[in-house]
C-alpha cells in the first residue's frame, strides 16, 4: 500500500515539475533576446548620450531571425532586401560579386567545408581576405580549426561579427559522398 | 510512514529537490544576443572620457563591411587600429563619416564615449576573436 502511495506521489511530483517548466518556458519565450543598452554591461546608464542611442531590439527584431550571435541572419537580411547598406563612401568602384564555391576536402572525419564566395563578397571586398589572409590559389593557404578558434583566418569574423564556431555544420556541410557530383560543376573549385 | 524505505520528511525533501531539478533541466534560460560591440579604451579613460562603444550591428545595417574595412582602412582586429581624436576631427578614420555630413560630427562626444568606466579594449559578445576560443 505504502509503495503505491509513494509511486503516486513521485509521479505527481514529476508531472508538476514538467508543468512548471512548461509555464516558465512560455513566459520566457516572450522575453526579448536583445538586452537594453543600459543593461548590456558595456554602456554607462548615466551617460549623457544614452537617450540618443538606438536600442538593438528596435532594429534587429525586424530582421530575419537566427539562433546564435546577435540573433540576426545577416546573409538573409541582405539577400531579401531588408536592408540596403551603402557599398562605398567616395570611391565610385562598381560592385563585383564572385559566385564561386570552394570545397575544402581536408577536414578529417567532419563533412567537407563549402565556402561560398558570394555570401562573403556581398559584404566584403576581395582585399579584405586576399591575398594577405587567404591566397587566391586553391590549397595555398594552410590553416586548421585550431587557428580559427584562436581568432585567425575564418575566426577573424566568425565568432565576433558573423555566426560563431559552435555552428559546425553551417561550414562543414558537404558529405564526402557528394564529391563525385560536384566535380563537373564549373561553379565549384575543389581544394585538397 | 516510510516511503521507498526512507522517512517521510526525507522523502518530502527529496520530492521537492526532484521538482527543482526538473525545473532547472527543462527551463531554457533566455539566451541573450551578442552584439559584437568593440570597446575602445586605449586612451579614452586616461584622458578623462568614458570608453568608446562601437556597435557593429548598428553600422552594418547602414554600411557593408568593406566600407570601413577597405575604404576607411580599419583593420579587422580589435585594438589593431590607432584611433586618435585629432585624426577623427581631421576627417580620418571615424571622421570620414562622422563629419556632420554623412553622420553626426565629433562634437557629440557622449554618443561614442558611452561606456562604463574600467572596460578593457576588445570585442565583446558571447564569442570573441583574438584569443583562446570561449565556446
Amino acid at each position: 500500500m505504502n509503495r503505491i502511495f509513494a509511486w503516486t506521489i513521485l509521479i505527481i511530483c514529476v508531472g508538476q515539475g514538467f508543468a512548471l517548466a512548461e509555464t516558465l518556458t512560455e513566459t520566457g519565450a516572450k522575453v526579448s533576446p536583445w538586452k537594453l543598452l543600459a543593461e548590456d554591461g558595456l554602456h554607462d546608464p548615466d551617460g549623457p548620450g544614452m537617450k540618443y542611442l538606438q536600442e538593438p531590439s528596435e532594429a534587429l527584431s525586424q530582421l530575419p531571425e537566427d539562433v546564435v550571435g546577435n540573433k540576426v541572419n545577416w546573409v538573409r537580411t541582405l539577400d531579401r532586401g531588408f536592408i540596403d547598406p551603402r557599398i562605398n563612401l567616395y570611391s565610385a568602384k562598381q560592385e563585383k560579386v564572385l559566385d564561386l564555391d570552394v570545397i575544402r576536402q581536408n577536414t578529417g572525419e567532419m563533412n567537407m567545408v563549402r565556402f561560398p564566395h558570394r555570401q562573403h563578397n556581398e559584404w566584403l571586398d576581395c582585399t579584405n581576405c586576399h591575398e594577405w589572409l587567404f591566397k587566391s590559389k586553391a590549397g595555398a593557404t594552410k590553416f586548421s580549426m585550431y587557428d580559427i578558434l584562436q581568432g585567425e583566418f575564418c575566426g577573424r569574423c566568425h565568432g565576433a561579427v558573423a555566426f560563431p564556431l559552435t555552428q559546425c555544420n553551417r561550414c562543414h556541410s558537404v558529405p564526402r559522398s557528394a564529391k563525385a557530383a560536384m566535380t563537373d560543376s564549373n561553379k565549384r573549385a575543389l581544394m585538397k | 510512514m516510510r516511503l521507498f524505505g526512507i522517512s517521510r520528511y526525507k522523502s518530502c525533501l527529496m520530492m521537492v529537490l526532484l521538482q527543482l531539478g526538473l525545473l532547472a533541466l527543462f527551463t531554457p534560460s533566455v539566451a541573450h544576443a551578442e552584439y559584437g560591440d568593440v570597446v575602445l579604451n586605449t586612451r579614452a579613460e586616461e584622458a578623462g572620457m568614458r570608453p568608446v562603444i562601437f556597435p557593429h550591428w548598428f553600422h552594418r545595417i547602414r554600411f557593408k563591411c568593406k566600407v570601413c574595412h577597405t575604404e576607411l582602412g580599419f583593420e579587422m582586429r580589435a585594438g589593431a587600429n590607432e584611433i586618435l581624436m585629432a585624426d577623427i576631427i581631421d576627417g580620418k578614420m571615424c571622421g570620414r563619416c562622422h563629419n556632420n555630413n554623412i553622420a553626426w560630427g565629433p562634437q557629440n562626444c557622449h554618443l561614442c564615449h558611452s561606456g562604463l568606466p574600467g572596460l578593457k579594449t576588445g570585442i565583446r559578445g558571447g564569442d570573441s576573436t583574438g584569443g583562446p576560443g570561449k565556446w
